[in-house]
């Protein structure tokens, strides 16, 4: 059992410490305070605002991005726990040309948005859902997909977009 | 109040804790009808009930009582064949929108003031700031975001006031942003309500009478959204004996906000769960029953309206030839029906249309899209000006670029603010005529406008080659200088939407869980504009219902207090929660909409609750009565039939 019976840290500054964060495909150097989540580090510091808080509290999914290639909650990282791996964000999706990745341009195609401030972390997460294999019916794909909350509801088009997107992978392997 | 800034929330969290407060614990009151109780703690000891004959003299946690009446319901009672009576009940839900409120702000030493936020409606921000901190509306330029979901919750400011009266006091910008706590706690929720009920019927199903009581959580200030649930929970039926009261009360809760078809959800899922008994005490076919009662054009409301040009007896006729209808179900499946209305309004707003010098096209408007409405905007455009609509681009204007728009809200956008830019897309296109007119010089008269080209109107008018849009846009400086036009309107006779939805689902008989199987949800769109962000918002609405139906509450303690206060405990429908939901659009066009188009973001929210009911009713011959119908309270009331 984890202890959650600490003590909330009062200590309004502590001392920076230097890490270097390896985010799509690039090394910063940063010094930040050891406190500091992912999430924060990436939105705040990094300028890479496409990762979105949606309740810092790991609940909605708004800031999935990948470390090593997994899905993971940005809000429930520490960044200088992430030193070291291959951090992704929805940034470093698009080739370098701009061309959308299959995930984004199936949302577009399918509409899987309203309001659009899911939509990254919905897109990371399919993007893995996919790479996962976790995609053989409509009802497994909603069942990996549903840590990702969309209040607008655009659960229906969400899953259209992931199972194109895992259908044409499959043609192509 | 206190407030605190500080240049990391680390220090602002460690400046919190050396606050001081005491706090006196007052008597406390949550439930609505606990609050109308005589003796029941007074919230506010200046509040008396409006609405009352005689004047109230002493004060009351009701702040106000609505009645809306039509007929005389004992005659009809008198006449009933068939009487049906229930009490229903919903718990306050939240718009959970996934982005927190937030802004940033900066009040300039000359009191020039920026507001970025988050809104659904930029125009209201800056007046409900100007009135606060006493400035004046132009001191203020107020920013529209990009918006991470609003659904009615974001139609009021709970950061910006304070924000840029620490902005004004430190000189510096300042951003604050709510946790999501925060967001449950301290912003609206929606009311939750109790709703009695009663209808009356002559044997072949025409209704003879009926009354609502409805009695609303306002939170702790008043202004429940108990008058448009008041007006719209009967508004499908053509009833001849009506009585339709309202009771708006508050409690000690987060004052309640806009949410998605105001007050209607709430009324609805106690009226269609009623007509659902009724159908079932009279051996008919719940659609029947309806059709039986429908409104059509030329009903007269208890509110007061006569319909007309509304497609609620077509989405009725669209439900019953559905194979959705008469597809088998399994054991320990059932399927319900229920429809629902919501007004849909116009009002006030400002489009404007650039022609740019290499013929490109900018919108620019006042309302901020928290539905895809940009795209409607270029679309209709394109439309008026016969080019491809990848030529438009939209935006929206900040206070001080464009005209006076009201929020975004009630369903408004694409039927005002649409009306707004068809309007000045049509002087746009006027003008482009005008000046290919000039150039050839030619009578206006003697041009049409064609796919985007200005075109000789006639033989007689000259052998002139097509001039396109592009072609005069470059000419603009030698014709009279810059072609644009903006247009304000009150836009009015916005058409009211309705709306019928059909819900398979199954109930797990040893947990009480409910599987929503399918789900078909038929509306009159009026004209769908962008027929994919309309299915989207039809499905998006019966989503957040389904929410409402199962799942979602506002849980208090025995110390009054707030126990769900985050995703995890108050529960919002996620992927696996939903089935594919399917959205049919019956098009009665609006003739007072140049496109025809009805607002469509609302009432697709208001059936799902008594759609869930009704199906739960079919598959285990229960009435659930109290929202959410959850799986603990499915579970004892299957356990107490079983006795």
């Amino acid at each position: 059992m984890p202890d959650t019976n600490f003590e909330q840290p009062q200590t309004p500054a502590a001392t920076p410490l230097a890490m270097t964060l390896h985010v799509n495909g690039r090394d910063h150097l940063m010094a930040l305070d050891p406190r500091t989540t992912l999430l924060d580090a990436l939105r705040e510091h990094l300028g890479l605002t496409g990762t979105k808080v949606g309740c810092n509290h790991g609940t909605c999914g708004a800031c999935t991005v990948h470390i090593d290639g997994r899905r993971h909650l940005a809000c429930l990282v520490l960044a200088a726990a992430a030193q070291r791996r291959n951090i992704g964000t929805i940034e470093g999706l698009a080739g370098p040309d701009g061309a959308l990745h299959p995930m984004q341009a199936a949302f577009v195609a399918h509409d899987a948005l309203q309001c659009g401030y899911c939509t990254p972390g919905q897109i990371m997460s399919a993007v893995a859902c996919v790479a996962e294999g976790h995609t053989g019916s409509d009802a497994e794909i909603r069942e990996y997909m549903s840590g990702n909350l969309c209040r607008c509801g655009a659960y229906p088009n969400i899953v259209a977009a992931v199972r194109e997107v895992a259908a044409n992978a499959q043609q192509r392997s | 109040m206190a407030a605190v800034a500080a240049t990391s929330s680390a220090i602002a969290d460690a400046a919190l804790e050396l606050i001081e407060v005491k706090y006196e614990i007052l008597p406390f009151v949550i439930d609505v009808e606990d609050a109308m109780l005589p003796g029941a703690p007074i919230l506010h000891d200046d509040l008396f009930t409006a609405g009352v004959e005689p004047k109230a003299t002493t004060a009351s946690n009701i702040a106000k009582r609505v009645a809306f009446k039509l007929g005389d319901v004992d005659a009809g009672f008198a006449e009933a064949d068939v009487v049906v009576e229930g009490y229903y009940t919903t718990q306050a839900v939240h718009q959970a929108y996934i982005e927190p409120h937030a802004c940033v702000v900066t009040v300039g030493s000359d009191g020039q003031s920026l507001i970025y936020s988050s809104s659904q409606g930029h125009f209201m921000v800056r007046a409900y700031c100007a009135k606060l901190l006493g400035m004046e509306l132009s001191d203020i330029r107020a920013m529209p975001s990009e918006i991470g979901g609003g659904f009615g919750g974001k139609t009021v400011v709970y950061l910006e006031p304070i924000a840029m009266a620490l902005s004004k006091q430190t000189g510096r910008p300042v951003k604050m942003v709510m946790t999501r706590e925060d967001v449950f706690r301290s912003t609206g929720p929606t009311s939750g309500g109790t709703i009695a009920v009663k209808l009356g019927a002559k044997k072949d199903g025409t209704i003879t009478a009926a009354t609502a009581v409805l009695k609303f959580q306002a939170g702790a200030f008043p202004g429940s959204p108990v008058q448009p649930g008041c007006m719209t929970c009967f508004a499908m039926y053509d009833l001849k004996n009506v009585t339709i009261t309202g009771y708006d009360v508050v409690s000690n809760r987060p004052k309640v906000a806009a949410y998605r078809a105001p007050g209607a959800p709430i009324s609805t899922f106690a009226t269609e769960s009623a007509m659902d008994e009724l159908a079932l005490k009279l051996g008919m076919d719940p659609i029947a029953l309806r059709e039986k009662n429908a409104a059509k054009d030329g009903t007269k409301t208890a509110y007061g309206v006569t319909f007309q040009n509304i497609g609620y007896t077509q989405t009725l006729e669209a439900a019953k030839n559905h194979p959705h209808y008469t597809a088998p179900l399994g054991p320990n499946q059932g399927r319900g029906v229920a429809s629902g209305f919501w007004f849909n309004i116009g009002g006030e707003s400002t489009g404007a249309v650039h022609v740019n010098e290499d013929g490109s096209v900018s919108i620019v408007t006042g309302s901020p899209d928290i539905g895809g409405s940009r795209a409607s905007m270029a679309m209709m455009a394109a439309e008026v000006l016969g080019i491809p609509v990848e030529k438009v681009r939209p935006v929206i204007g900040d206070t001080a670029t464009i005209g006076f728009t009201h929020l975004t809200g009630g369903s408004r956008v694409t039927f005002a603010t649409g009306m707004a830019v068809t309007q000045a897309a049509e002087r746009v296109r006027d003008d482009l005529k005008k000046r290919a007119a000039m150039i050839w010089e030619i009578p206006v008269e003697a041009v049409d406008w064609k796919d985007g080209e200005a075109v000789p109107a006639g033989a007689n008018a000259g052998g002139f080659d097509p001039m396109p849009l592009a072609a005069i846009a470059l000419k603009a400086a030698k014709t009279g200088g810059p072609i644009i036009a903006e247009v304000s309107v009150n836009a009015q006779g916005a058409g009211p939407g309705f709306a019928t939805h059909i819900c398979d689902v199954e109930v797990d008989p040893e947990t009480g869980h409910t599987t929503v199987l399918r789900y078909t949800a038929i509306q009159d769109v009026g004209r769908a504009i962008h027929p994919s962000y309309v299915e989207g918002q039809i499905q998006g609405g019966a989503a957040q219902g389904i929410g409402w139906a199962l799942n979602e509450e506002y849980i208090y303690d025995k110390q009054g207090k707030l126990d769900n206060a985050g995703f995890l405990d108050y529960r919002v429908p996620v992927a696996s929660d939903m089935p594919m939901i399917e959205a049919v659009m019956i098009e009665v066009p609006n003739p007072r909409h140049p496109f025809g188009a009805k607002g469509v973001g609302e009432v697709p929210i208001v059936p799902p609750m008594a759609a869930v009911a009704n199906a739960i009713r079919g598959a285990i011959g229960i009435r659930m009565p109290h929202l959410p119908m959850s799986p603990p309270k499915l579970r004892a009331a299957m356990d107490a039939k079983a006795g």
